[in-house]
């Protein structure tokens, strides 16, 4: 057997109500770069988590072991001790503070406490030298761009005397003249002894630069390749969505009408990196009683579409033209999408989706309150009426419409989101990660949910990174790639192959 | 319960009325538990200053519940109140207002030079004094709400500059007197219109104001009746018929005692019917009105409330506004109880009314609290000063026992909501 540095064995991680890890086995032999691949919510990041320490020893069940001792870290300080380190996919540096104080942050050059700069400095300036930064040690993180930052991370990461390096999607966020960059830096290190794990949406990548792929699907390990032999896209792809689509999904037979939105020529800048195009030239259009689907991986624009055309929630620099039912609309703020019967459920339920602190009826009517009330003045029977309603009929376990929504589980948050859409009478939902972080039960209801939004003639987009749903409910898909709408296929056409495809398609000259 | 499992498919329609439900009417007894330490926790603040009360009505021999000392207790903590009522919309928003004593300070000076030096009519004088502290409100809530500056700052530069606004206008000396008809508001009583009914322990009280008690409370209690049917009527879980009783019991009670020992004093003080009046119209704000319960949907999740299409920053914009206009209140009532506008007036206001609040139940974080707690919270401080300085306690300690309070109720807090596993 080839030297192993890492095994991973029979790792089990639940979070309440989800299982993200189940029996997940991983071994990583030195000196490699090893890739994992899976869909959004596959678990790797999780797995990533555990090995890091971010989730302490207890938290999980199963055995980690490095050179063939066996570790328990509590937290991600014992695992850098031993030479793990993880960089995140959002980037952790404090923006304000220099290079080299980043570098050494929590590990600084300070004999007997007092910082001494010129060692910071100089050796900041080695590590750099490592890793190809040429800029001053002294210059703050946030005059750097993303590609020099991951850079940055990565010298971070040496200082700490890494061996085993995890990279979360490091490319994510990255141009191609800096993702290339990084590549062949990695290959650097590898050459160095120091061993990579890099988790990565971006085949391509995968194929040019791993020495052996594992495949994570819905929390399992399905297979490790060696990349040595003559691994296609394909292959890789074949792994990461599996077949396994039977039972999953409520049958629907959809009647679709007319065209009630669609988006011409749409693009939107980034608000927080100047000049970037997050969103280009994208066509779309819905009809009533249809379930389109948006595919992509992370980073492909798809939130960032949705939320620019919902009342320019999200971007700047946006143009193009939106027409509903026909008619040119202009929504400037999401009250205008409101009344235009557009609604938009967002993918993270608990930071923008639902005030956590209040009850199922105040979150159910806090986008229709309007509709509750004469002059401003609330009638909060009727208010419980209808909160009691979308309970029963959603089937929002909880005793009352009084319960906190921050301690409903996943699925029923989802169901309170979609009852205070439902409530403002939109007949376009927009539906971004309907099902993330929700068990397979109530996945089941949300997807019958949203057959039966389509059944009462309104327009669905669901947005998803897990393809097997969008197969399992879409009438038709779209891809999206870097921005751009790459491909659209017919529910008889769709197969994950072919969605991967577009999805991964890089910007073709 | 019909079982609407996945299988049959949600109604998405807004379904009929689920009244008979026999399952909804027994919640109260199945979740009994978790009600009562629900509502001990709701009512933790009322049963401390029930606590509190007795404490000093022991201390100082009753003189604490003495017609003349409850009087006193109104009148001096009444500007506190108003402005504990402002500050505790802003606080749920998640904001703080550190400006409020400087604006009471400043408004307080236009109106004196506004009635005393410029002799313009007190009605009209008071409503320019209220327009000016709306526009105050509309200077920090501009630079709050759509400048995006944190109110933190922008409160504490408003401390400074609508200090040294005060200090230009009154030129560091005091303005005053002030007409009668405003002094009569800020420190007088309501007239005695039926006369005395001499009657043994009513001794001195005057009918009118007997009956406008009974009347008050009897709509206290009308009111929350008939909210309550409508409740049952929809099939909500209401708290058992007991406690709702008792609750309702101690509050006629002790209104009636204090509207008795107020009667039997000088009559209701103008401050209390004022303050009356703002508390009963900004519950109802709070609790019943669109835009009352965008502040809370602000505070909550500010970026769940965006995209609700909640107009955030307009919300944002009139608190401030409206902390203007009860800060200009404030001063009006302070101007005119002292009988002179001066230039340390209002000082340190800012601080107990944001301990009033934070006392009265509401989360830093914002989202939470109540205009009823927020003056509970406010008369607590009250009792403490006024019972402390009845037993000639020196005032180190005064403030002593109050800080300890304030860190005291917002531990609890914490703590229960700890427990209760809402903690964010």
């Amino acid at each position: 057997m080839t030297d192993v540095i890492l095994q991973m064995r029979h790792i089990t991680k639940t979070f309440p109500g989800v299982t993200a890890l189940d029996d997940v086995n991983l071994t990583v032999r030195r000196g490699e770069i090893h890739a994992i691949c899976g869909e959004n919510g596959a678990g790797k990041s999780t797995l990533m988590k555990v090995l890091s320490g971010v989730h302490p020893h207890g938290d999980y069940t199963g055995e980690i072991t490095l050179d063939g001792q066996p570790c328990r870290f509590g937290g991600i300080r014992d695992s850098e001790r031993l030479g793990v380190v993880i960089i995140h996919q959002e980037l952790a540096l404090c923006p304000n503070l220099s290079i080299a104080e980043n570098i050494f942050l929590g590990n600084e050059r300070a004999p007997r406490g007092v910082v001494n700069w010129n060692r910071t400095n100089a050796e900041a300036a080695e590590l750099m030298q490592r890793v190809g930064l040429h800029e001053n040690p002294t210059t703050p993180a946030m005059d750097l761009g993303v590609g020099k930052q991951q850079l940055v991370e990565i010298a971070k990461a040496l200082s700490k005397r890494v061996r085993l390096l995890i990279l979360d999607e490091p490319t994510a966020a990255l141009n191609d003249d800096d993702s290339a960059h990084l590549l062949d830096l990695l290959r650097g290190l590898r050459d160095q002894g120091i061993t990579c794990v890099i988790i990565s949406h971006k085949l391509n990548e995968i194929q040019a630069i791993a020495d052996s792929t594992t495949i994570l699907r819905d929390g399992r390990t399905i297979e490790t390749l060696d990349m040595t032999a003559d691994v296609t896209e394909d292959r890789i792809i074949a792994g990461m969505v599996g077949r396994d689509l039977e039972h999953r999904f409520p049958e629907h037979e959809p009647r679709i009408g007319e065209e009630v939105l669609r988006i011409e020529d749409w693009t939107v800048h980034s608000p927080t990196q100047h000049g970037r195009v997050v969103v280009s030239g994208a066509n779309l259009s819905l009809r009533r009683g249809e379930i389109v689907g948006l595919a992509g991986l992370m980073g492909a624009g798809r939130t960032e579409l949705a939320m620019s055309v919902f009342g320019r929630s999200y971007g700047i620099g946006i143009s193009g033209r939106i027409f509903k039912d026909g008619r040119e609309i202009r929504l400037k703020t999401v009250g205008d999408a409101i009344r235009h019967g557009i609604a938009y459920a967002t993918e993270d339920r608990k930071r923008y989706g639902l005030n956590l602190i209040e009850d199922i009826k105040r979150n159910v009517s806090a986008a229709g309150l309007n509709k509750l009330a004469t002059r401003g003045w609330i009638h909060d029977n009727e208010e419980y009426r209808v909160a009691d309603g979308f309970r029963a009929g959603m089937n929002i376990k909880a005793p009352n419409v009084s319960a906190v929504t921050g301690k409903l589980s996943g699925g029923n948050q989802q169901k309170v989101v979609l009852s205070k859409w439902l409530f403002t009478d939109a007949d376009v939902l927009i539906l971004d990660e309907p099902t993330r972080g929700i068990d397979v039960g109530a996945k089941y209801e949300i997807y019958s949910i949203i057959n039966h939004m389509a059944d009462q003639g309104k327009a669905v987009l669901v947005i998803s990174s897990e393809l097997p749903e969008l197969l399992g409910v879409c009438d038709r898909i779209y891809a999206m790639s870097a921005g751009r709408i790459t491909g659209q296929v017919t529910r008889e056409q769709a197969t994950p192959e072919r969605l991967m495809q577009f999805m991964t398609k890089v910007k073709e000259q | 319960m019909t079982s609407v499992g996945p299988t049959t498919g949600p109604s998405t329609a807004v379904p009929e009325t689920t009244a008979s439900e026999p399952a909804v009417l027994k919640a109260p007894d199945r979740f009994g538990g978790r009600l009562f330490s629900a509502n001990l926790r709701q009512n933790g603040i009322y049963i401390a200053f029930a606590l509190i009360i007795a404490l000093f009505s022991i201390l100082t021999d009753g003189d604490l519940l003495a017609p003349q000392n409850i009087s006193n207790l109104v009148v001096q903590n009444s500007y506190i109140l108003i402005l504990a009522i402002g500050m505790i919309l802003i606080i749920i928003a998640g904001h703080i207002d550190l400006s409020a004593g400087s604006v009471v300070a400043v408004t307080g000076a236009i109106s004196a030079v506004l009635m005393v030096n410029n002799d313009v009519p007190w009605p009209l004088a008071i409503l320019i004094t209220l327009i000016c502290g709306g526009l105050i409100g509309a200077w920090q809530g501009y630079w709050v709400a759509y400048f995006g500056i944190p109110a933190f700052i922008v409160t504490l530069a408003g401390m400074l500059v609508f200090r040294a606004l005060t200090l230009a206008v009154l030129g560091n000396q005091g303005i005053g007197p002030f007409p009668d008809e405003v002094r009569t508001i800020a420190n007088g009583f309501m007239p005695t219109y039926l006369g005395n009914i001499g009657l043994g322990p009513l001794d001195g009280a005057d009918l009118l104001t007997l009956l406008l008690g009974v009347a008050f409370v009897a709509g206290i209690v009308i009111t929350q009746w008939r909210a309550r049917a409508g409740r049952v009527r929809y099939g909500q879980s209401v708290e058992p018929t007991a406690l709702f009783v008792t609750k309702l019991a101690i509050a006629a009670v002790v209104v009636m005692t204090v509207i008795v020992q107020l009667a039997r004093f000088k009559n209701l003080p103008w401050v209390l019917v004022l303050l009356a009046a703002l508390v009963l119209a900004y519950s109802l704000l709070t609790d019943r009105v669109v835009f009352g319960r965008h502040i809370y949907a602000i505070g909550g999740n500010f970026n769940a409330a965006t995209l609700s299409g909640i107009k955030v920053k307009s919300v944002t914009f009139w608190l401030f506004v409206n902390m203007g206009v009860l800060a200009s209140i404030a001063g009006i009532v302070f101007a005119g109880r002292l009988n002179q506008a001066g230039p340390t007036a209002g000082n340190g206001f800012e601080l107990d009314a944001i301990a009033a609040a934070f006392i009265g139940g509401a989360a830093v974080q914002g989202g939470v609290g109540r205009v009823v707690g927020a003056i509970t919270g406010g008369l607590i401080m009250g009792v403490i000063n006024n019972g402390m300085s009845l037993i000639g306690a020196p005032s180190e300690q005064v403030m002593l026992f109050k800080g300890l309070v304030l860190l005291a109720a917002v531990a609890f807090d914490v703590f229960a909501k700890r427990r209760a596993g809402t903690a964010r």
